[in-house]
């Protein structure tokens, strides 16, 4: 078994469907790519599939990864590419397929952090803060030492210090009206935290309550932490073949 | 519109469940230029999406439609509460997945109704997409609202809703239907004119053009046609070569996982046995198979363009398939190459039925399903279900040889002529099954776990066209007796322990009848139940017994009448202007030997004269219909 990463989109109406179903849709555009897929063994065998980190649902993406377990040996991965492409929907796009060393973690395993870019929607702009204000807000947050945040989920509820999990945080530099903050933040499987908590944090320095449904959010790429504690994005991973 | 060309919002999207039910751009999903196209057809499936998606016939007639260069048809189902009351507090009209468009800027709106429990969302839809209710109330600037699917074989109670009914198959008729409105469009001839030319059509009904007068007794007196030219009877309409008419080749694959989760791939339609409770049964006769050589290269067609890893026979009773064993070696070893899984619903078990699930299932995993439908010998030759005692233990000693431990059987109760000692014959049944176990399986072997058998009884209803349409339904109080009888029966069996029972619940059985067997004047009652907020009927947390009843007062219309009585053999039924072949005589025969306890025997054992024949198609004498390869 050889084992390729493929790198592909998720943009426009199909940023509703869930992870779950994501997986789902894969493994039925790999049958229709006619990919030599690996399957597990049993009664009922199951591709050989992993993702890494979900990601949720209304969120649209440059940078999604799943790794596969092909029969080919030595696999043609433009082919693939243009197989899987051409069995795709419009919104989800192959952007690379890479052949990986044997020795790569995998994608659900080796992941580490992810990169936004963060926007308002058009129709809730006017009720979040403007490009001054934001600018501001990130500015008071790079100052502090600490960010301190109140992390609940469906089964526990901590303080946490986002700024353990925050690598890097700015506003981008376009001719925009709208602002656009662009972060890379952790996403692994053990400390991951979500843009929301950040932007929440942010605008909780002013006392500003962005109304709900209101971030645009676009992943750019995902990236492992390498030995010398470098973030690889891991579309960089394996090889063209 | 939103930025995504989303008919909802960002924010609507987000604050649903499964908002995935309402964006389409599913795999296979149909995109025609507007500008290219003259017809904008909406198939409709009103209950919601998962549901709908699963439904064969939308997906064979979306195929059809828009093969056809000049029409373009798209997908609407019911949304779901959260959804719906969200458009109805924001004004917002219903919309079609494929064009986000709103369904009333459509020129047909068709609605497969395929369980009499969803005619409250079927209000829901045409509300929604802001369609008069009454057909009398629309104009051009509304969508042909058109009806098709088994319910329509009695349309009466959703008459005023509808503009036209299509009895029968949809793959036969409907591009007359097309020209027809393209003609009168271009023509700019009016609605009402329209609807006459289309009357003239076989297999479509314009109840409009209907006048129904009523006896004092309240049954019917007359049922007329209002205007000259149209005609009396209806014949539903029927494909008589399976092998020459349309299949999808490429169906929609949804995102989300729907009840049908794999390649449906319907093998024959129609049924040979005759079972006297079943409307299918009758409703789909001539039996008409189709070809292996077809399926064939059909299924590897779909599983080509769907990419997925299961597909299911469709029948009514696929045992009964001439040419399975030769089918299924062939899928058989072609799926083990392609990692595809089969599911055989519907077959009969025996020695042939048990190699086959054997090959293609976990035996620990799966269950033998039998579906005697009545507990004693007497009462399944009443009912015509042509299945003996004998078969069953045959079959489960067979299965449990086999390895096999867990069996489910299907009951009804209620069925015309039931005693008690009927309904005590259900607790037998499954005790000698379990009997069958603990002897055939000495207590070392019995690795799999002890058996377990499951009995689910459900209530019986009476359909038009079935030989019991004739018959009372027993009232509620009944119903339960009747499970309690069912229940203290099988718990005085020796291995009660082994056999766990479930049953359903009476309330939408008897309002189910009501609906079945009802005439227009029960469109009255369905109103006022959708305008006290009934919808989603079919789905128990959603269902309210007492909307029914107190709607059904406000009418003045009792269940009494509709569904407690037994009707008179010359009563005229409000579905008796469709002619589906099998004719009363046969039924009304029927009806009387089953209260003999006579069986009549299958299709294919003798011809019994139903008079399908005379569509010259499938099985029947004198078909004339292309020999199966």
């Amino acid at each position: 078994m050889t084992k390729i990463r493929v790198r592909f989109t998720k943009h426009g109406a199909i940023r509703y469907i869930g992870h779950l179903d994501v997986m789902r849709y894969f493994q039925k555009t790999i049958r229709r790519a006619k990919i030599n897929v690996s399957y597990s063994g049993g009664y009922s065998p199951h591709q050989i599939m992993t993702f890494a980190a979900p990601l949720g649902v209304g969120l649209e993406s440059d940078g999604e990864y799943m790794d596969l377990g092909i029969e080919d040996e030595k696999p043609d991965t433009k082919t693939i590419m243009n197989a899987l492409n051409e069995a795709s929907v419009p919104g989800i796009r192959i952007l690379s397929v890479r052949v990986l060393p044997e020795d790569a973690g995998n994608a659900m395993a080796s992941v580490f952090a992810s990169s936004y870019e963060i926007t308002f929607y058009d129709d809730k702009k006017n009720l979040c803060p403007d490009k001054q204000k934001v600018k501001e807000l990130i500015d008071k947050t790079s100052a502090l030492e600490h960010m301190i945040y109140h992390k609940e989920t469906k089964k526990t509820s901590r303080d946490i210090d986002l700024k353990e999990f925050i690598y890097s945080l700015y506003l981008k530099d376009d001719d925009n009206d709208k602002p656009t903050i662009c972060m890379t933040i952790n996403s692994s499987s053990s400390d991951s935290i979500k843009p929301g908590f950040v932007m929440e944090f942010m605008c909780g320095l002013d006392n500003i309550t962005l109304p709900v449904n209101s971030l645009q959010i676009t992943r750019l790429d995902m990236f492992i932490n390498n030995e010398n504690g470098e973030l690889i994005s891991m579309g960089d991973i394996g090889a063209i073949s | 519109m939103n930025s995504d060309g989303l008919f909802l919002s960002n924010d609507i999207l987000m604050s649903v469940e499964k908002p995935e039910r309402y964006i389409g751009h599913e795999v296979n999903s149909c995109i025609k230029d507007p500008e290219d196209i003259r017809v904008r057809f909406v198939m409709c499936f009103p209950d919601v999406y998962e549901i709908g998606m699963s439904h064969l016939g939308i997906q064979i007639l979306y195929d059809m439609f828009n093969s056809f260069p000049d029409v373009w048809c798209e997908r609407v189902y019911s949304p779901w509460v959260d959804l719906d009351k969200v458009m109805r507090e924001k004004h917002i009209p219903l919309f079609t997945l494929e064009s986000q468009r709103p369904v009333r800027e459509a020129d047909f709106l068709g609605i497969t109704i395929q369980y009499e429990m969803c005619y409250t969302n079927i209000l829901q839809v045409l509300d929604l997409s802001g369609i008069p209710l009454a057909s009398a109330d629309r104009t051009w600037e509304d969508p042909i609202v058109i009806g098709g699917g088994p319910c329509t074989y009695n349309p009466e109670p959703i008459a005023e809703f509808f503009d036209i009914f299509y009895i029968g198959e949809g793959e036969t008729r409907y591009r007359e239907l097309l020209d027809l409105y393209e003609k009168c469009r271009d023509e700019n001839v009016s609605r009402e004119e329209f609807l006459f030319k289309a009357s003239q059509i076989p297999g479509l009904y314009v109840p409009s053009l209907y006048n129904v007068e009523y006896n004092e007794d309240q049954t019917i007196k007359s049922f007329l046609p209002a205007k000259e030219g149209v005609p009396e009877k209806i014949r539903k309409e029927v494909v008589k070569d399976l092998d020459d008419t349309y299949y999808p080749k490429k169906p929609v694959v949804p995102y989300i996982r729907c009840v049908q989760d794999r390649v449906v791939l319907e093998i024959m339609r129609g049924c040979i046995r005759g079972c006297r409770f079943c409307q299918a049964g009758e409703l789909y006769r001539p039996v008409r198979e189709r070809s292996v050589d077809k399926l064939l290269e059909t299924v590897y067609q779909m599983l080509d363009s769907t990419g997925y890893e299961e597909v299911s026979l469709s029948s009514l009773s696929s045992s009964d398939y001439t040419h399975l064993p030769e089918l299924l070696d062939k899928l058989i070893v072609e799926c083990e190459k392609r990692k595809v899984n089969i599911t055989l619903p519907s077959l009969r078990i025996d020695a042939f039925s048990l190699d086959v699930m054997n090959k293609v299932e976990d035996i620990k995993k799966t269950s033998v399903t039998f579906a005697p439908e009545a507990g004693s010998q007497r009462l399944r030759n009443v009912i015509n279900k042509g299945l003996t005692e004998e078969d069953i233990l045959s079959g489960s000693a067979q299965a449990i040889k086999g390895g096999w431990t867990k069996f489910k059987f299907y009951f009804m109760l209620g069925h015309p002529f039931e005693t008690d000692d009927d309904i005590l014959g259900i607790g037998d049944l499954a005790n000698k099954v379990a009997a069958e176990f603990f002897e055939l399986v000495p207590k070392d072997e019995r690795k799999n776990g002890p058996i377990s058998i499951t009995v689910s009884t459900s209530f019986f209803v009476p359909k038009p066209f079935t030989a019991f349409q004739w018959a009372p339904q027993c009232t509620q109080d009944e119903f339960i007796r009747k499970a309690y009888v069912c229940r203290s029966g099988i718990a005085s069996q020796l291995n009660q322990k082994r056999i766990h029972y479930n049953w359903h619940d009476a309330d939408t059985s008897v309002i189910e009848a009501l609906l079945a067997r009802g005439d227009r004047r029960v469109a009255g009652v369905i109103r006022k139940v959708y305008e006290k907020g009934g919808i989603y009927d079919a789905w128990s947390d959603y269902y309210s017994h007492a909307r029914w009843i107190e709607s059904l007062e406000e009418c003045g219309l009792d269940l009494d009448f509709y569904a407690y009585r037994e009707r008179g053999g010359e009563e005229i039924f409000p579905w008796d202007f469709i002619d589906i072949g099998v004719s009363k005589r046969f039924l009304y025969n029927e009806y009387k030997k089953a209260k003999e306890g006579l069986i009549t025997e299958n299709c294919r054992a003798k011809c019994n004269g139903c008079g399908a024949a005379s569509f010259q198609a499938g099985i029947c004498p004198g078909a004339i219909s292309a020999p199966l390869k």
